[in-house]
């Protein structure tokens, strides 16, 4: 490829190798994201052609709108509780299902199951098992009880359970794959100088695995703070508002309220703070990562 | 002496708690699939039966299968699973066929461009969709008015994922795909097309099948960009279950029957694809 030579072969060649890939990449990303920081300085209604610009307004209007506040640390709330749970469930799993456990494959794949499945059809199955099935179960037992969906705080935790549920089994596997990734070699070694099973986990594996709970954290970060489609079939925002996480706030602000302007402004204030988290854990997860 | 006992309890422990793992497993698998086992068991029984006893099997009215029958129909499930076959089917293509041509560029070339956009892909990568969704809609709804059309979801899918495709296609080709065999297919006159397609495209196959996967479960799956580009009448699986839960609320036997009839396509081909489709979940996680 390096034979072409002059402008017009190179065009040619870029163009046909690169250029469909190019042309979707900058219109549907570089583009909008360019457009969306103008629109951040506007104070447009999403209908009209007049896009007033308005300078920091949205920004200032963000910082002192507190229905946004509270709905990021919501959010935040939501993401450290799911990410400690989802990443401590997911380590046992993997340790249950590796060894010499039988039928490892079909524990394997069936913890996996709901992560074929899209947020907002396991918000509706889960739905159905607050309001209805639970609801039952815990009447039978003698525990009168009503939907957890209703209550405020119940429905927060609905959505951490349903979160942990779904992600233990996608972080498993990832776990699972660090995990027979550390050499037999060391292993053994550990056992003859006496280690215990749990020394053996704790000195041994822990240190070697950390780059696989670098990736998990950062996957479960990332996807914590920009959940939407579950928020939506589960609980919608409700009971009265109480769990609206960062991500339907922002799309309500502009698809509901048509502040465009002011939802694009806290769309980028919510990314720069999950970019911030996210990078901070990656570069901590990179400084212990140790050599076998 | 004592050796050899500790080895025969070491043994007998060892055993004991293998049995309690397995145990352990099993019960937290039940737990895992629990909600499905419900879904699936009240789908087959009428109302009534599914509010008062949606654990029982059957109830008073027994189980059928015309909440299904109906359901399919209000539903309108064939045309939601031709759009979302469609859909999912030519994104994936797309992807597939325009990163691995765009990575082979930018992996056998120095030249600046190749740099600058493989660079600005990169960074891109950390954008969240939620920071480009209002702009999107701005600009392809109120400027260009070209909303409202399953080719321009196509399109958009594609521009989203370009960038960790060919970031990963660009990590393969640099590692394992020899430059020596291209060379001698361009000394026997091959143009640079043909030798992609001839000869590197098909040593693409391990990462070829990893994208495919991740891909085909994240589109399949997708639901707020179509929901801001589709409307009524093209709408993809997820889109008309949320649209078929707005309009029959009260009615939680058809409900449940949508909910089965949903994720029966992906099961299958789960259950046709399983070793696959786990590796090349963890390879994506993993690479990327």
């Amino acid at each position: 490829m390096q034979r072409e030579k002059t402008f017009g072969q190179k065009l040619r060649l870029y163009l046909m190798f690169a250029g469909p890939a190019t042309f979707a990449f900058l219109a549907v990303v570089i583009i909008p994201f360019l457009y969306g920081a103008f629109l951040t300085f506007t104070s447009w209604d999403g209908i009209s052609n007049a896009k007033p610009f308005v300078g920091l307004e949205n920004y200032i209007a963000v910082m002192k709108d507190t229905d946004f506040w509270k709905s990021l640390w919501l959010t935040i709330r939501y993401m450290v509780i799911s990410v400690i749970l989802v990443n401590a469930i997911a380590f046992m799993l993997a340790l249950l299902v590796t060894g010499k456990i039988r039928g490892k494959n079909f524990f394997r794949a069936g913890f996996f199951i709901p992560n074929l499945i899209g947020g907002i059809i396991l918000g509706y199955i889960w739905q159905f098992v607050f309001d209805k099935a639970l609801v039952f179960i815990l009447n039978q037992i003698g525990i009168d009880s009503i939907s957890m969906l209703s209550t405020e705080v119940g429905a927060f935790w609905a959505l951490v359970i349903v979160t942990v549920w779904q992600y233990s089994g996608y972080m498993m596997l990832i776990y699972i794959a660090g995990l027979t990734g550390v050499s037999t070699d060391l292993l053994e070694a550990g056992k003859i100088d006496g280690c215990t099973d749990h020394q053996t986990t704790r000195y041994i594996v822990l240190p070697l695995m950390t780059q696989s709970f670098t990736i998990c954290l950062f996957l479960t970060i990332t996807r914590c703070f920009m959940v939407y489609d579950l928020n939506l079939s589960l609980t919608a925002g409700g009971p009265y508002g109480s769990t609206t996480l960062a991500a339907m706030s922002v799309y309500e602000k502009a698809f509901a309220a048509k502040q465009y302007g002011q939802g694009q402004t806290e769309a980028v204030v919510l990314f720069i703070i999950t970019a911030i988290v996210a990078v901070a854990q990656a570069k901590m997860g990179k400084s212990k990562e140790v050599e076998a | 002496m004592t050796t050899e006992k500790s080895m025969i309890v070491g043994g007998t422990e060892r055993r004991i708690s293998l049995a309690v793992k397995t145990v352990l497993t099993t019960l937290l698998l039940i737990v895992y699939l629990f909600p499905f086992y419900m879904i699936i068991l009240n789908s087959f029984k009428v109302k009534r039966d599914i509010i008062k006893q949606p654990l029982a099997w059957g109830g008073k009215h027994g189980l059928s299968f015309d909440n299904y029958v109906e359901a399919f129909k209000k539903m309108d499930y064939l045309s939601a699973v031709g759009n979302s076959l469609l859909i999912t089917c030519c994104s994936v293509a797309l992807i597939i066929l325009f990163s691995s041509m765009a990575a082979y560029l930018f992996v056998r070339t120095t030249w600046k461009v190749c740099g600058i956009v493989f660079t600005v892909m990169i960074f891109s990568m950390v954008i969240p969709f939620q920071v480009v969704m209002i702009p999107l809609v701005s600009i392809y709804g109120g400027m260009l008015h070209i909303l409202n059309h399953r080719w321009l979801l196509i399109f958009m899918h594609l521009g989203f994922s370009v960038s960790m495709s060919v970031f990963m296609y660009h990590g393969f080709i640099k590692s394992s795909v020899p430059i020596s065999l291209e060379e001698a297919a361009g000394i026997d006159g091959a143009s640079p097309f043909r030798t992609f397609w001839q000869i590197v495209f098909p040593l693409l196959k391990p990462i070829t099948a990893t994208l495919v996967i991740l891909y085909v479960l994240a589109i399949w799956n997708d639901y707020l960009l179509p929901s801001l580009i589709l409307k009524k009448g093209m709408y993809t699986l997820p889109l008309a279950t949320n649209a078929f839960y707005g309009t029959h609320s009260n009615d939680l036997d058809l409900l449940l029957a949508a909910l089965v009839m949903t994720i029966i396509p992906i099961i299958l081909l789960y259950i046709a694809l399983q070793k696959y489709i786990i590796q090349g979940v963890v390879a994506g996680a993993v690479k990327s």
